[in-house]
């Protein structure tokens, strides 16, 4: 029976009376750069290479100062297995290395290394090519995404080649590739979705021939409809008919890993765990064409769409941008130079970073640089108690509770409350009228917690120590003791004075 | 400061006035019910809980920022709206200050208090002083009543009782339908011919028209409220629809089984002071649960206790008690019925 309009309509005005189980917020999404094509950003007179551009291990320089180098050419190898290395963005000369800003909360620096572009652009022979990677290794192709430097360009920045072990135990059944991108102002997901389709799809094979997915699904929320349509094209050209295309609600924060594994799935990865624990990878549409550079065409992670926006952006755009490109270059660039009263973050706004230093380098994982009208922060009110905190909470904490313990120190009763669960998503912030800094507090809880245990880690460290210190004198004393029982039973008649040599 | 660097919007202020302004409707039925009576009760309530909050903020020596978050002013028309009409002025004194003192700053002001002040208040007015509590004028569309639209007439019941009018007692004042029946079950009558006496209406009690507090008889109205902030999402559906449509089964379920003892769900639903603590006590943020589960739970509580104090207990009205008694479980709620979190399933 077709339902008439002003049924549905009635039908939409209860739904939004009653709205079951609604986690997540709706902040407006402020993507004026949904339409903007990607452009090429100028190479900047000087490059800025941070030696850690992922989650793990920092990479060792293997270029000096003075050495020249070419695009593409690898200048810090990986370190530990949790790694992956840096490359050279363009030709040139390595101009020096020292620390220098990053984006970090804290505001510290990072050893970095600087080349000046020659201008020339030329590349380095660039790795071998595996355009027939169905025939070979897995193993070996996961060593080429490896020495490309891929890491998760969604903003989680662990190293690539890591998820993609096939493990014997749990095997994948389910490969989602995450076109959400459901941070406000940010495009640059969906600009490569529009544009770049084809070479999506193609490290969309490649992935699913490492990994022997059997299910693959592509995760897009429905205010992209363009670039639903460009996916769905390009994987019919790819002869993908057997991949679906999946339109999700626009909802923050669709689009983290966990919950989107939980949508596309209907399983939870458990605490603790691994999406691979429960059959499931989830990759970012811009890491995947990656995956696809590096392994079609030996190309190293040199390059990354960067949107750049915000209120206070003159020119908003979505740029391609080398890794190392300083921020407050590329501000000028977009014709931002008078940066009174203004905010400039990495990120969206609902997770991003506030850089402290504007001359920070873009990095692999920055995929927005926004430019915000300083706002004044409303100050901080009781907690009404209104809940609105936890019914937006995708992971189901209580906010108000784990705020109120964290803040006043109280660390037991926070993870109690399962404080290293909280995602940081910011949705209970974006919603408290109380204005209450909760991810704030959340932060501040998990850094103390943090050095709690490396303290009593350290301090249960000592006691073994002077337990086995303990153990082993009194050990060393049993075995003398034994050894003198031993000697006065060889002897046939004990004499009553023990010896001399006995004594301490 | 960290992430993230937007925000919704809401605030504490703004939601108070949601509230008030949720409250419109009822007032205004208020309003056409009693007239300047009612203009009178509202803005004494509504001035004595500002002036208490300020002065106990300034012999406590708290900050006065409190002043300006709007919880007085509302606690203030909450009051009055749960007055009888006729109640005189001391009685919207005392039940300010034991809203502002004993409902509020007792407990370190808001977002610390157990129970919805005014609900308190109401609560404490009512053990205190019965007899003006529950006093119920004629309301105005009913004719024969005191002229409520001359304000001399007016101030005289507010500041020397119904008897100052001269007008016999009886002809001003009616019981409310709930206390009415419950009255008259006591000595025997079955419900629906007790009904019949009253002359009761369903489209009556749907708009408010009949005996009852100034701000509760209009079912119709506090729906309206209720709606508005659902839609704005100031409060969220679980307690409301767990409060409404538990005493709507118990209702409809005891009158099935046995009509001249119980009266049918409609008659509960729109009676007494019910729509008015399903949709704006009840769901008061600082004194219900947090989480969704707890929220049900509570609702659900509320509704049974309201039915059953109601049909059982010595008091006509229950809901209030129901909301109150149900404050009390709220930190165990909170504490039992967590949401679910993620990857911590078996
Ligand atoms: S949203 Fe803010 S005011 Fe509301 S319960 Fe959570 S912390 Fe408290
Ligand atoms: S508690 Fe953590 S996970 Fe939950 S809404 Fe807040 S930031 Fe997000």
């Amino acid at each position: 029976m077709a339902m008439h309009s002003w049924q549905r309509l009635g039908a939409k005005w209860l739904a939004g009376l009653i709205p079951l189980a609604e986690a997540g917020v709706h902040p407006d999404d402020c993507k004026v750069t949904a339409s903007l094509a990607i452009t090429d950003a100028p190479l900047p007179p000087l490059l800025v290479l941070p030696i850690r551009q992922h989650i793990g291990q920092a990479c060792a320089p293997i270029v000096d100062a003075g050495d020249t180098v070419l695009r593409g050419q690898k200048i810090a190898k990986s370190q530990g297995y949790v790694s992956t290395s840096i490359h050279a963005p363009t030709s040139g000369r390595v101009v020096k290395i020292e620390e220098h800003a990053i984006v970090h909360p804290s505001g510290i620096g990072m050893l970095s290394i600087f080349i000046e572009p020659d201008g020339e652009d030329r590349w380095l022979e660039k790795l071998p090519a595996m355009a027939d990677y169905a025939q070979r290794d897995p193993a070996e192709i996961r060593e080429q995404i490896r020495s490309c430097g891929i890491a998760g360009l969604g903003g989680a920045l662990f190293p690539t080649f890591i998820k993609l072990v096939r493990d014997p135990n749990h095997r994948i059944e389910t490969l989602i590739l995450n076109g959400i991108e459901c941070e406000p102002w940010l495009t640059c997901d969906h600009r490569l979705m529009v544009e770049d389709a084809p070479r999506i799809v193609a490290g969309l094979k490649i992935l699913r021939y490492l990994v022997q997915a059997e299910r693959c699904v592509v995760a897009i929320e429905d205010n992209k409809p363009d670039a639903a349509a460009a996916m769905r094209e390009a994987l019919k050209q790819a002869g993908c008919a057997d991949v679906e295309v999946r339109l999700l609600p626009t909802i923050y924060p669709q689009g983290s890993e966990k919950q989107l594994i939980e949508t596309i799935t209907g399983r939870q990865v458990p605490a603790g765990k691994l999406p691979l624990h429960i059959g499931a990878l989830c990759e970012n549409v811009a890491t995947t064409a990656a995956i696809a550079d590096a392994v079609l065409e030996g190309k190293p992670l040199i390059e990354r769409v960067v949107t750049l926006s915000g209120d206070a952006m003159p020119k908003p755009a979505n740029l391609r941008v080398r890794i190392g490109t300083p921020v407050d270059y590329l501000l000028r660039q977009q014709g931002l130079e008078d940066l009174h009263g203004v905010e400039v973050m990495q990120g969206g706004p609902m997770m991003g970073e506030r850089l402290r230093h504007l001359d920070a380098p873009i990095t692999k994982g920055s995929n927005g640089i926004l430019a915000m009208r300083q706002q004044a922060r409303e100050p901080e009110s009781p907690c009404i108690r209104c809940g609105h905190c936890v019914q937006v909470c995708p992971v189901g904490l209580m906010p108000n509770e784990l705020a109120s313990h964290c803040r006043n120190d109280r660390f037991e009763e926070s993870e109690a409350f399962n404080l290293f669960d909280c995602i940081e998503c910011g949705a209970c912030s974006y919603v408290c009228p109380a204005h209450i800094p909760l991810v704030h507090y959340f932060r501040y809880g998990k850094g103390q917690v943090a050095a709690i245990r490396r303290a009593n880690a350290f301090a249960e460290l000592s006691r073994q120590r002077s337990e086995a210190r303990e153990q082993r004198i009194q050990r060393e004393r049993e075995e003398k003791a034994a050894r003198r029982r031993a000697r006065s039973a060889a002897k046939p008649a004990p004499s009553p004075v023990p010896p001399k040599a006995e004594q301490p | 400061m960290s992430s993230p660097h937007i925000h919704s919007g809401s605030s504490s202020v703004t939601m108070m006035l949601q509230v008030m302004l949720a409250l419109l409707p009822a007032t205004l039925v208020a309003v056409w019910l009693f007239g300047w009576l009612a203009l009178l009760q509202i803005s004494t309530c509504m001035a004595a809980a500002i002036g208490f909050e300020w002065l106990l903020l300034r012999v406590m020596k708290r900050s006065l920022a409190p002043l300006f978050d709007g919880s007085a002013a509302l606690t203030g028309l909450f009051l009055a709206l749960v007055l009888p009409a006729a109640a005189p002025w001391w009685v919207a004194l005392v039940g300010a200050l034991a809203a502002i003192s004993l409902g509020k700053q007792l407990y370190g002001g808001l977002g610390y208090n157990p129970f919805n002040p005014a609900l308190a208040a109401r609560v404490i007015l009512l053990v205190s002083f019965p007899l003006q509590m529950t006093t119920w004028l004629l309301p105005l569309p009913i004719a024969g009543g005191a002229d409520l639209t001359d304000l001399t007439t007016a101030a005289t019941i507010f500041f020397n009782g119904i008897a100052a009018t001269g007008q016999p007692f009886d002809a001003v004042t009616m019981a409310t339908p709930l206390g009415y029946v419950k009255t008259a079950l006591h000595s025997g009558i079955p419900v629906p011919q007790s009904l019949a006496s009253y002359h009761y209406s369903a489209l009556a009690a749907l708009v408010g028209n009949e005996g009852g507090s100034m701000g509760e008889t209009s079912a119709l109205a506090l729906l309206l409220g209720g709606v508005y902030l659902l839609r704005r999402r100031v409060i969220s559906w679980h307690i409301p629809l767990a409060f409404l449509a538990t005493v709507a089964v118990m209702a409809a379920v005891s009158h099935l089984l046995n009509p001249d003892r119980f009266a049918s769900a409609t008659f509960h639903l729109l009676a007494g002071g019910l729509m008015l603590c399903a949709f704006f006590m009840a769901t008061d943020p600082v004194t219900s649960p947090v989480a969704p589960r707890g929220q049900l739970l509570f609702g659900i509580g509320c509704g049974v206790l309201t039915w059953v104090i109601r049909n059982f207990g010595s008091y006509p009205e229950g809901a209030m008690f129901a909301v109150v008694l149900m404050n009390c479980v709220v930190p165990l709620l909170d504490r039992h019925f967590r949401p679910p979190v993620y990857g911590h399933r078996s």
